[in-house]
Parts: C-alpha cells; structure tokens; sequence
C-alpha cells in the first residue's frame, strides 16, 4: 500500500539521486515522473503510484521544501488538466507512453480543438470534417477560441466522422500534431487589445488513425471527460481571504479614501461579503473532496466565480473615477498565458466578461445544475434524431 | 503548542449527521404544516408538547451547557444543524431563544443553577432583548428603584411560553426574573411561529446575574451566527419543495419544471443556498473554537437573510396561485425569512460591522 510514509521515503530517494541543485531541470523533472511521483494517482509506469490523490500534497510539500524546479502548471494547463486525463481514460497503451510524459514535464504543451465559429454552447453540431484515407484521417474545418496553439505541440481535436448520423453520434476525437503543414495558427484578437486565443485552419491535415483516441464515432462521449475536468479547473482555485478580484478594490478602497461613496461603499461591503463566501464554498468544496465525498457543489462555482468577478471589475472601475476613464495599452501582444488580472482595473473589467463564456456558458452551466443536480426535466429537443447534415444551419 | 487551523471545518460530521436526522424524523411526525398552520390561531401558537420532545426527550435543549451542569457539552456545530432542521419546518418552538440566547447570556454569566434548568428543558428562558438587536447595538433597558424593576420591554421573542426572563436593567446589571412576576401582552407578529409579546416589569423582583452588557452581546452574537442555519434551513427546504412541485404541475402539456427560465432561476437558487451552506458552517465553526467569531457571524449574517427571504419569494411566485394561499405552507417560510432578515440584526447592519472588522471604513 502506498502511504505517507512510502511516498515520503520515495521523494527522499528521489531527491538523493537526482539533486535538484546539480540536476538539469528536465532531467530531474523526467526522473520526478519516472519515480511514479509526478502525480501519484495516475498508475504505475505513467508517473503515479496509483495512490489516493489527496497524497500528492505530501511529494509536493517534500519538494517544494528543497526548492526542487516543478513543471510550471500554468504554462501547461490544458494539457494537465484536460488532455491527460483523457488519454488516461480513453488512450491506448501505446499513447499514453508516448504522450503522458513529456506532457508532465512541459516538453510539449497542448491545446484544445474543440469550439468552432458555427459551433459554441451547441459544440456537438461542429462541422469539422475528418475522412478517412487508408490508414490516414483527412482533416478540414475552422476551429476558434485555442489558446497556446502557437506554442502547442498536440491538441486534442474533435472532428465529424459521420455526417449522415444525429451529431452526438457522428464525432470522433484525435490527437493533431500542431506541426502538419496543413495546420495555420492566427492571432485573434480579443476586446482587451490582446490576442490570449487563436483561430486554427485546418487544410487538409492528416491524422494517422493511431492518434484516435477512443472509438470511431464515441468523440462525443469521450470530450465529456475533457470538459469536466476544464470546469473544475476554471473554478477550484485555492485562494486566501481578499485573494480575487476582490483585493486589488479593497486595496484601492484603503489607501486612497478621497475616492470614497456612500453608494460604493455599500456595494463594496456586499461584493466582499459575496467574495468570501465564495471562497469558503470552495474550500468547503476541497473539504469534500479530500474525504472522498464529491458534492455536486463544484457545478457551481464556475458560474458564481464569473459573475463575481465581472461585478467585482466592473466596481473598481467606477471607484477609479478619473482613473477610471484611462486604459494602460491597447497594443496588441500575444501571451502566453491566460491571466484575468492583467495590469489594471480597465483590463480586468473587459477579461472579466470571457468568464461567463468560456468553458460554457453561464446560460448552459445553469441548465446543467438545474438537469443534473436537481433533477429537473429537459427542454423538449428537436436536434436528437435528426441526421448532423439536415440540421438547420 | 497550540495548533491553529487555518481553514474551518466546513463539513458535517458523521454524528452531526445522525443528530439531524433524528431531528427530522421527529419533525416529519410531529411537526407537519398543516398543524402548525392551524396551532397560529390558537390561543397556543407554540407548541409547548414538541419543545418537551426535543428538549427533554432529545436532550437538545443542553447542547451548549456543560455536562457537568446536565447538558450535552456540545459546541455550536450540533445546535447549528437543529437549527437547520427546525428553519425547514418552521417549528414553533423556542428552541433560539431559551438554548441559544438565553443560555449564552447564562453562560456569560456563570449562573449554574438556572443553566441546568435550562438545559434539563424544565424551565425555559428568553433574553428580554427586542428581537431586531443586532450584536453591539443598543439596546432598552428596564429601571432599578428600590431593588425592584420597573419598564417596558417589546418585541420579546417567546417571552409567552417562558418560566425565566433576562432582563437588563439601567443599573448594567442583567437580572432574572420570574414570567409569575410580570406581565407578559401578545403582540401581533409577521412571523406567526416565533411569537412576539410586550414585557411589562411592576415592581418586579429581581435577581442579579452579572453585568448586562457583555451578556447580552454574547448571546446576541452566537444568536445571529447561528440563525444563518435556521435561514439556511428555510432556504433549502423552500428550494427542495418548489422542485418537487414543478416536477409535477404540469401547464402547456409539460412539467413547468421543464421551462428554462424557472429553471435558470431553481438553479440560480441552488447556488445561493450551496454557498449559505458554507458561511453558515464557518459561522457555528467559529463560534464553536471562538476563533475569528465577529468575523464569519457578520459575513454570514450580512449573506443569509437576503438568501433566505429570495428563496422564500421565489418559492411563492413559483408556485403561483396555490402559493398565494393560507392553506399553503409557502407563507409560513416566507413570514419567518422576512422576519429573520431584521432578527439579530440587518444585512445592512451586519455589513456595517464587518467594516468595521476588515477595514473598509464608510467614507
């Protein structure tokens, strides 16, 4: 059995072989996952131990302690918290001894392929198409809203396979190598003058059918597991009391008392109020996660969460006053990372609004909770057995 | 050393767990709506046979009392989720004010002998204190003359049903005193189920506890934190029955249930509730290890009473025309949610308190 104290004892060995302050970063890294101590709960010989995952804390804890270099999770978020489990789930051996690894360790970021200008809240009706050539998928179609696909080695890509079926039946899910010359990455700019995401054409893009992943025509089903696990990370960060967007306001509110209203000052005290109970939903949320008792709490927290922090950007804004009116730069620039606090209040405020969009729509998440968590009946469907191709369009 | 937690346990435990449904097992035979409907109008709006049941039956009427006075020796988690119980089912009984408030005032004081009547459930107690005071407020006093107390005190919570009244006097002192030695006057309440009377204090005898002041605002203080699960309790189980409802009415050959704009509203309902759940646990939390208590009670408080009353509201336009109805419960969550949005203290007045607490001064 794999306990504390063995995991303990394995950071140890690690740490001995491979010393952090000697060892090249991604050796030690590759070692790390190697040791089975890259995510513990994963199974043996694919960076885990197959241990409870409440443990990792305890490799963590150890390695942070020595400083030892970890694999920058923010850089590598959609590969960790999207594809990973995915490939776990629905991967061939052979795919997950290829992938799993240098995905761990940030050799080879990953994006995600999925949302298409003619396909949002509606992603199952995407058009994407992918026809198979002997043992070649031929990829054609538009997708939009990726973020690192100018730095992604691999997305993971959904495609229409059968268009004569009803569209949850007629996808299936590959793996696209981001280097195929028929794959073309643009810049799309977004309101806060940046361009986080980009618009990937697809031309021609040929796709071995090894890198499908799960069975022709299951696309559908295997993507539920992706886009779980993409709500939970938009929602379940840990933060500190005043750790949101809350605490630049409180700050502000602090140190600069000439900006003071009574008419703020009330909206303040019910958008902090709101903030910290928010915090201690997910922190009530992490309690139940770590006893093993998984609510359906965690359905909610990204809708709060966006509409916090779009009500929280938008006070600051009108705290500043004068301020308010300015905007630092709205050069465009093309990050690397996703950031919602960016640089000022102006910028928070338009980011802000992605949050009730992105990783589905506030309007989609509240079906969800009202359908799954409380049981309430569905809309009547009129897209359910109707041929992908005689969808109105 | 001392060990601090850094996060409060937010959970309910397994014997909380077991508590609460013992509650509500004898809630669902005791205690349905129809009766407490029609107990409104009569001369006893409380039920005086229930409160035995838990009080001396369950033994919950001393959870915060020591076991070495005859109570439970139990912390604010337990009485939170008897509260949670009772807030569902709009219970008649002076469970928040004889083993909450008066018996913290007890506690403040270190009155041995009238906690273990309290906690026994043989005697039950009211804190002569206007229901709307928030914690750190104001509040009325009666005069000493001639070691006896002369006044008026309204707006008393329970104070038909109690044996032993706390009363403050001008002298800073709190003083028990018997229901035999005053008199107690109905007042017609918004909230049928938690009775209001006039105290009126002749001559009274009195006997002195000890200092009004921080007695008064202990009680008021653990008061409020814990009446965010009594709202908490309201709020889900107005939730829990209007979904059912819509399941089952049917218009426009559909379950109403089905249409998306009731359901985005249940559902926006369900996360205010989930995240009630979470501050009111922190509140009978902190109450519990006494650690950031002014805190979590005022964010609690100031997030509570708005839920509560919107899931009330909404409940009655959900079920439309047969929610309008005296024969409908609906009306009796919605009288206690409104009611408790100004008990213990406003929203308002609990967000004033926590600028104070975190330094968000007013301008």
């Amino acid at each position: 059995m794999t306990d504390t104290a063995e995991l303990q004892r394995r950071t140890a060995e690690l740490l001995a072989a491979h010393p952090p302050t000697t060892t090249d970063r991604l050796d030690f890294l590759r070692a790390r996952f190697d040791a089975g101590l890259a995510w513990v709960h994963y199974p043996e010989g694919l960076g885990g131990l197959g241990a409870p995952r409440s443990l990792q804390a305890v490799v963590d804890a150890a390695l942070e302690a020595v400083g030892a270099p970890d694999n920058d999770p923010r850089r590598i978020g959609i590969g960790l918290g999207m594809a990973a489990p995915t490939i776990l789930r629905y991967g061939t051996e052979e795919q997950k001894r290829r992938f799993l690894r240098p995905l761990w360790t940030g050799e080879e970021v990953w994006c995600q392929l999925f949302s298409e200008p003619g396909a949002g809240s509606d992603l199952a009706a995407l058009g994407t198409r992918a026809v198979r050539e002997g043992e070649d998928w031929v990829v054609n179609g538009q997708k939009v809203w990726t973020s690192s696909a100018h730095v992604a080695r691999w997305a993971i890509l959904i495609a229409r396979t059968d268009p004569d079926v009803p569209k949850h039946a007629g996808i299936t899910y590959f793996i696209c190598d981001m280097t195929d010359p028929g794959v073309e990455v643009r810049p799309l700019r977004q309101i806060t003058g940046e361009a986080e995401f980009n618009e990937v054409f697809l031309t021609d893009v040929r796709i071995p059918d090894a890198r499908r992943l799960g069975e022709i025509g299951d696309g559908w089903r295997v993507a539920q597991t992706t886009l779980n696990n993409e709500r939970v990370a938009i929602g379940g960060m840990r933060l500190p009391r005043e750790g949101g967007m809350i605490g630049p306001v409180a700050k502000t509110w602090r140190e600069r008392p000439e900006l003071r209203t009574h008419e703020l000052h009330q909206r303040l005290l019910k958008l902090w109020v709101e903030a910290e109970v928010a915090r201690l939903t997910g922190e009530r949320l992490r309690q139940q996660l770590t006893v093993g008792q998984p609510g359906p709490e965690g359905a909610g927290m990204k809708l709060g969460f966006a509409r916090l922090n779009q009500e929280i950007s938008g006070l600051e804004v009108e705290l500043l006053g004068e301020e308010g009116l300015l905007y630092e730069d709205w050069t465009m620039r093309r990050p690397e990372l996703v950031d919602f606090v960016g640089r000022d209040a102006g910028y928070r405020y338009l980011r802000a609004k992605g949050n009730s969009i992105e990783g589905g729509t506030s309007e989609i998440l509240l079906n969800i909770v009202a359908e799954r968590v409380l049981g309430l009946p569905a809309e009547p469907r009129t897209d359910k057995d109707v041929a992908w191709k005689d969808l109105a369009r | 050393m001392t060990t601090q937690r850094t996060q409060p346990d937010l959970l309910y435990s397994e014997e909380e767990e077991a508590l609460r449904a013992a509650v509500r097992d004898l809630l669902t035979d005791r205690c349905d709506a129809a009766g407490v409907i029609a107990r409104t109008e009569s001369d006893a709006p409380h039920d005086v046979a229930l409160w035995k049941a838990l009080a001396t039956g369950m033994g919950l009427a001393g959870l915060l009392v020591p076991e070495a006075l005859g109570g439970q020796g139990a912390t604010h988690r337990e009485v939170a989720v008897v509260l949670e119980e009772l807030g569902r089912a709009v219970a008649p009984v002076p469970y928040l004010t004889s083993a909450v408030l008066a018996t913290e005032a007890l506690l403040a004081c270190g009155t041995d002998d009238l906690l273990a009547e309290l906690a026994s459930g043989a005697s039950i107690g009211a804190l002569a204190v206007g229901l709307h005071t928030a914690p750190g407020a104001a509040f009325t006093t009666v005069r000493l003359e001639n070691g006896t107390l002369h006044g008026e005190l309204t707006g008393i919570a329970d104070a038909a049903v109690a044996d032993l009244l706390l009363v403050p006097a001008d002298d800073g002192g709190l003083y028990a005193v018997t229901a035999s030695a005053v008199t107690v006057t109905p007042q017609v309440a918004l909230d049928l189920t938690r009775p209001l009377a006039t105290v009126t204090l002749d001559g009274a005898p009195g006997r002195r506890l000890g200092a009004a002041e921080p007695a008064v605002r202990r009680a008021l203080r653990a008061g409020a934190g814990l009446l965010a699960s009594e709202q908490l309790g309201i709020a889900e189980g107005v939730l829990t029955e209007t979904v059912r409802y819509l399941k089952e009415r049917k218009q426009f050959n559909r379950p109403v249930g089905g249409f998306q704009a009731l359901k985005h509203r249940l559902a926006q309902l369900w996360l205010e509730v989930v995240n009630l759940r979470a501050a009111a646990r922190a509140a009978a939390d902190a109450l519990s290890t006494t650690q950031d208590a002014d805190l979590a009670v005022a964010v609690a408080q100031a997030y509570a009473a708005p839920v509560a009353v919107h899931a009330a509201e909404e409940a009655l336009q959900l079920h439309a025309g047969i929610g309008m109805t005296w024969e409908h419960p609906i009306h009796l969550s919605l009288k206690r949610a409104k009611a408790d949005s100004i008990a213990l203290g406003t929203a308002g007045a609990h967000r004033a308190a926590l600028a104070e607490l975190v330094d968000l001064q007013a301008p």
